[in-house]
């Protein structure tokens, strides 16, 4: 790689050429302040917040955007760049309400920080220049408030470039600019999943999850509730994230503990019914090989990517396994088998899901997800209002001893743990299928080549003289070119998993922020971490479930499993709102 | 062609047109046909002829004098006794207005200064030939300077031509264009393009669409020449939405250049291929700017792009791309014809070449002029603009349209070129000059120049988005009295960062006007601070002192 | 409300798109002939745009609403567009904004009840030597004085 020196406040680095001004600074040791600068996305360079002086040029460059070149001078921290800096912070100040002790993200806001960060202590222009925006709480997920927007249009990349949902856009002009849903409607109106990738990268309090955690107070301070909890697989290796841990630790035990903490009845885990979607949608996958069934399959567990097929690929719909998600296999049982075994009425069980995903929302709220006449699912929070609900309680994450989850949905397997990352769920599949098909053990349960965050991964297994064809994606925008390909009869695949967010779960729009592709790395790296560690690694072993099926479900694909564990989906328009006639 | 002893030119600008010249025109060819002269006379409608508020204006030639101001009974007269008996008409002759009262008494229209100052090459045609025939056109020498490249020179030593001739794009930053082709020309490609940047909107400005609508094949020819330089082979015009005869003029002089080979496939058999398209915007002044506008021929909001990299090397769908102004493009072909030596024996060393100016506001004569750049501000006011109406007093002349800069009377003898006017922190800019006499109020005038960059910001950028309307805001507490010594350090402290962190020139360039006014006009503005208006404008300041 | 009076026609529109859905970038004069159907772009009209050329609706909308020559809400049948940039501002523009304020009872950005006129800035129309000036739809308008363009008005 070519090299070039630039001198940085007067150290000279050398950096590869074609490195921005940001790079070659953070090389000298030096931060400089970024706002609509995502480490993930592409450059726009709008906030003007990162410039700097390059001596020779007649302006300020953005640091984020300006390559260097060789023997570039570069300061960063002279009288007129603190000023340029903190006049462009103030302009942005200015037209966003003060009220952070109000807002969601006080003391997670980026703009809050650099407020104190650049030293503005006085608020010099008038009343606002833009007009009020109302908020958007119309979706069942995700909140918009507009007026707190400040424009860095990183949701809109996100949305556009990384998931090719397109919910979002900028419209309008000048001071009047808004990013909107399109028409300018509520974000029920339009054709967004829901996802909340878009809340992971705003600076601001500006897109966030619709939150759950006063219901989730209320029953927990209901004697007449039993709450029950599940966590996610993706909670265990992100959770230590909302108080200050490294990313990338397990901290299953401490997680157990803390939600004993906070009161539910039972802590359970969602792997149980990971598992248990194993062998449902492994014995459909067999049923659909052998019987002639639409292939490819493909998965059903991520709520975000059913709400895009049902916009964007109505037509299909039948390609999806029928399996609710793990999470709404959960509800169903616990207020069937469950409240049985525990002599409750149904009505009397309370379930929250923990969740690094804002779809969830949306999810638990179906029509079709109520089996019981209850809803399977009563609350869902994102690792984020879990993290809140703990500070509010005063629970101190890092000192809590680890603990183990209730019986009987707190018995799993390292198949169920993997669902967290992308790949996971084809790898605990393809670790039952093989064993149910072949009748012979594994050599080794690690399918390595479906691991990872690259966006689309293919593998082939024999399956003793089967060949199955597979392939995952992560993220909509990789989902899409997979479907695309499927509408253009180029897909020979029989099996596809696809995840929403890039880099599955543990990337989901729930999770702590910032959540970045590096981040996500370590998460996964713990997700396998934390398989391994498991005694058990493949779902069809897993003795609780092997007895559910005894005592109450009977068979994989019987009756109970298609009334309580099987759904339909729903054929949606792009264009929600689109008039008739 | 028939040869005919006199030519009618009407003036077929959207200002003359709007005043009824095709009625005139009619009326014209009715009259002349009723002295069954239509064989020895006739009557054309050409671009435009200059003096826009004396329109309906017209030309005879080979006279050369100019009628103005006309009304529908004065056409019988005229082809009576000047196109019949050979007499001028000279109650009718246009009049350069020192005053409004006064009226010149010279009769010879050739010896008036107003056209005696111009030096016309950008104009060459305009008013002088019907824009809708290519042959008057091609008569004219055009097409020649296409011929001569294409057949004599190399791409690289056309080049070196325009790089020789020391062109400076003429939309209003004032880029050396050889070096611009240069970059384009040296970036492999399989596709490349030639943009024309006709999205003239800066206040102000109207000269690109008065070469369009005057003289279009000028600029298809120096997009050509410009397309041969660089090997680009696709052409693309962008125009104002707003502009609809230019558009018309454009889109049929592109269609009998092309019925004439002078587009197409192998031009002039020499192998070269160019085609030109037509694009238009839909009202945004952001669109000028040059990244932007390819961002909306990309079918996009027209919003900058982040440079580097360059058009020059990646623009238009990623390839190499030269975004020329329509007066920059029209004075190419002259440059290959006469030569660079001859361009800069034109207008000063820095800026050679002429300019095309438009004259506006408290002037006797507005319009379009077009100079050697070097003239001096009162050489355009007082000389060819004809002076101030009214008897008052020079106040300020904004130059370069509203992103330019105010000078105030102490700079009327600064020659107008590029190098000057940046070094007093005013532009050349795309040549408006608006002149302001001594009845306006600072204040009052620098509201209306932010009102428009509120209303024109792409909200992109914060500084620009944010920092006009709060610039805007400050204007208008100084106009009603409410404004604190803060404020003023606070809009230069806006204005500044704003020129040094904008994303675009749009951005950078917009406080220009504030900032040169701040410093030549202070007393003015800070008497707000003390509750008068010295003019009286700002009307709550004039109540609130007569009151106390 | 007035979607009743417009219906969709997708005739028209359909061969707007024909005809340009193979030239990539086309989407502007896409809008600008859809717009002439019906006078504004309907959110009907903005869907099957986007649909046919295979970008978000978001994306439509967002440049349909950055230029100010596109409408996405009905507007009056005349769009009274005045300059009010510098040249215009200092020869009165402002006294014959107020007179057309005033003649037609609404301000910049309102559409008369009856819905015949709507009034809104546009920048700079480059007739600075008529000025001031303005545009009713097409159709351009110089040297205007409170009564010249109340005549102008009264004529439509």
């Amino acid at each position: 790689m070519e090299m070039v020196k630039v001198t940085v406040d007067g150290q000279t680095v050398e950096v590869p050429k074609g490195s921005t001004i940001l790079a070659a600074a953070k090389k000298a040791g030096i931060k400089i302040p970024t706002l609509c600068h995502h480490e993930d996305l592409n450059v726009n360079a709008m906030c003007r917040i990162c410039v700097v002086e390059v001596v020779g040029a007649r302006t300020l460059q953005a640091a984020c955007s300006q390559p260097v070149s060789d023997g570039m001078v570069i300061i960063t921290n002279s009288p007129a760049v603190r000023q340029a800096r903190k006049m462009n912070l103030e302009l942005l100040l200015s037209n966003h309400p003060q009220d952070c002790l109000n807002c969601v993200r006080n003391q997670r806001c980026e703009l809050q920080t650099l407020a104190d960060q650049l030293g503005v202590q006085q608020q010099r222009f008038g009343t606002k220049t833009r007009p009020e925006y109302p908020k958007d709480d119309s979706a069942a997920a995700l909140v918009r408030d507009p007026d707190k927007c400040i424009l860095c249009r990183r949701c809109v990349e996100v949305c556009h470039d990384v998931q090719s949902v397109g919910a979002i856009a900028p419209a309008n002009r000048g001071i009047k600019t808004q990013i909107l849903p399109a028409g300018g409607v509520d974000l029920n109106n339009v054709a967004c999943v829901q996802c909340g990738q878009c809340t992971l990268v705003c600076p601001v309090g500006a897109l966030y999850e619709q939150d759950h955690t006063e219901r989730v107070w209320a029953a927990l301070a209901d004697p007449e509730k039993h709450v029950v909890v599940q966590t996610a697989p993706a909670i265990r290796v992100s959770i230590g994230e909302e108080f200050g841990m490294e990313p990338g630790q397990v901290t299953t035990g401490q997680l157990v503990a803390a939600l004993r903490r906070l009161g539910f009845d039972r802590v359970f885990d969602t792997d149980f019914t990971a598992d248990l979607t194993i062998i449902e949608e492994g014995h459909e996958l067999i049923d659909r090989l052998n019987n002639g069934g639409v292939l490819p399959m493909i998965t059903s567990c991520s709520p975000g990517w059913i709400k895009f097929i049902e916009h964007f690929y109505p037509e299909y719909l039948d390609h999806l396994s029928t399996c609710k998600s793990p999470q709404q296999m959960f509800g169903a049982l616990a207020k069937t088998y469950y409240a049985e075994k525990a002599g409750l009425d149904p009505k009397d069980i309370y379930v929250v899901s923990i969740m690094p995903c804002t779809a969830k929302k949306f999810e638990c709220g179906r029509p079709e997800m109520s089996s019981t006449g209850y809803p399977d699912v009563d609350a869902v929070l994102t690792t984020r209002e879990l993290g809140k609900m703990l500070r509010q309680a005063g629970i101190v994450f890092s000192e809590l001893p680890e603990e183990q989850y209730d019986e009987p949905f707190g018995i799993t397997t390292g198949a169920g743990v993997i669902f967290g990352a992308s790949g996971g769920v084809m790898e605990a599949a393809l670790r039952t299928v093989y064993e149910v098909v072949t009748n012979e053990t594994l050599p080794s349960v690690d399918f390595t080549a479906v691991r990872g965050i690259e966006g689309i991964k293919e593998a082939e297994v024999d399956l003793k003289g089967t060949k199955v064809k597979v392939a995952v994606a992560n993220g909509l925008g990789n989902a899409r070119k997979l479907m695309d390909l499927i509408k253009e009869g180029k897909a020979d695949y029989q099996f596809i998993e696809i995840m929403c967010c890039p880099g599955g779960c543990i990337g989901g729009g729930g999770q702590p922020i910032p959540t970045t592709n590096e981040i996500r790395k370590k998460r996964i790296e713990a997700i396998y971490e934390a398989d391994a560690d498991l005694p058990l690694r493949k779902s069809h072993e897993n003795p609780a479930v092997k007895t559910l099926y005894e005592e109450f479900l009977d068979k994989p694909l019987g009756e109970k499993s298609h009334q309580l564990l099987h759904t339909h989906y729903t054929k949606r328009n792009k264009y929600p709102q689109k008039s008739v006639g | 062609m028939a040869i005919y002893r006199s030519h009618v030119l009407v003036c077929g600008g959207t200002p003359c047109l709007l005043k009824g010249a095709r009625t005139i025109r009619n009326l014209f060819q009715q009259e002349i046909n009723r002295y069954q002269m239509a064989d020895e006379i006739r009557v054309v409608e050409t671009g435009c002829l200059g003096p826009c508020d004396e329109g309906p204006v017209v030309i005879i030639y080979p006279e050369g004098v100019m009628y103005s101001r006309l009304q529908p009974t004065d056409i019988p007269k005229i082809v009576e006794h000047h196109l019949y008996k050979g007499r001028v008409v000279e109650e009718l002759v246009y009049r350069e207005r020192k005053d409004s009262k006064e009226i010149s008494s010279k009769v010879p229209l050739e010896g008036e200064k107003y056209l005696d100052r111009q030096k016309r090459v950008v104009l060459r045609n305009c008013g002088r030939i019907n824009p809708d025939l290519i042959e008057e056109y091609i008569a004219n020498h055009g097409y020649e300077a296409l011929g001569k490249v294409l057949t004599e020179l190399r791409p690289e030593q056309v080049v070196e031509i325009v790089t020789a001739s020391k062109l400076q794009g003429r939309g209003g930053a004032g880029f050396p264009t050889g070096l611009k082709w240069s970059f384009t020309a040296k970036t492999q490609a399989d596709r490349k393009y030639i943009v024309c940047n006709a999205d003239e909107g800066e206040p102000g400005t109207f000269k690109d669409r008065l070469i369009m609508e005057g003289d279009p094949h000028s600029i298809i020819e120096g997009m050509a020449i410009a397309g041969y330089a660089v090997g680009a082979e696709e052409g693309i015009i962008y125009i104002r939405g707003e502009y609809h005869l230019s558009i018309e003029r454009m889109a049929r002089a592109i269609r009998q250049a092309n019925e004439h080979g002078l587009l197409g496939k192998n031009i002039f058999g020499s192998g070269f291929s160019f085609q030109i398209e037509i694009r238009s915007g839909a009202g945004a002044y952001i669109c000028g700017e040059e990244t932007a506008l390819i961002e909306s021929i990309e079918g996009s909001r027209g919003e900058p792009r982040v440079k580097p990299p360059y058009p020059g090397v990646a623009g238009l769908w990623g390839k190499p791309t030269v975004v020329n102004n329509v007066e920059t493009l029209a004075n190419i072909a002259p440059i290959i014809l006469n030569g660079p030596e001859w361009f800069r024996s034109i207008g000063t060393e820095s800026s050679p070449g002429t300019k095309v100016f438009t004259m506006l506001g408290d002037i006797n004569n507005q319009g379009l002029i077009e100079v050697p750049m070097g003239i001096t501000l009162r050489e355009i006011v007082y000389e060819v603009g004809g002076g101030i109406p009214g008897g008052k007093g020079f106040k300020m002349a904004q130059t370069g349209g509203t992103s330019g800069g105010c000078l105030p009377m102490e700079f009327l003898d600064m020659p107008m070129d590029y190098d000057t006017l940046s070094k007093v922190g005013s532009a050349l800019g795309s040549g408006a000059m608006l002149i302001i006499d001594d009845t306006h109020c600072i204040v009052d005038v620098l509201k209306s120049f932010m009102k428009f960059f509120c209303h024109e910001s792409c909200g992109k950028c914060t500084p620009c988005r944010e920092g006009n309307t709060r610039l805007y805001e400050i204007l208008t507490a100084l106009s009603a009295g409410t404004a604190t010594k803060a404020h003023i350090q606070l809009m230069k402290d806006l204005a500044r960062t704003m020129q040094l962190t904008a994303l675009c020139g749009l951005g950078q360039s917009a406080p220009n006007s504030l900032i040169t006014c701040l410093r030549f006009f202070a007393d003015e503005i800070e008497a707000h601070l003390n509750g008068k208006c010295p003019t009286g404008v700002c009307k709550s300041l004039a109540t609130q002192f007569e009151a106390v | 409300m007035a979607k009743a009076n417009c219906p969709l026609p997708t005739s028209n529109l359909s061969e707007i798109l024909d005809k340009y859905k193979q030239s990539p970038g086309s989407l502007l004069e896409i809008l600008r002939e859809a717009q002439a159907i019906n006078g504004y772009l309907s959110r009907e009209v903005l869907q099957l745009i986007a649909e046919e050329l295979g970008i978000p609706e978001s994306k439509v909308y967002g440049v349909a609403t950055f230029y100010s020559l596109f409408k996405t809400t009905p507007t009056g049948q005349y769009i009274i567009r005045i300059c009010e940039s510098a040249p215009c501002h200092i020869r009165g523009a402002q006294d014959v904004l107020a007179t057309i304020e005033k003649t037609l009872g609404i301000k910049p950005g309102e559409t008369t009840p009856d819905g015949k006129f709507s009034l809104e800035f546009t920048s700079c129309l480059g007739l600075c030597g008529v000025a001031p000036a303005m545009m009713i739809n097409d159709q351009v308008f110089g040297n205007l004085t409170g009564d010249r363009v109340r005549e102008i008005i009264n004529s439509f």
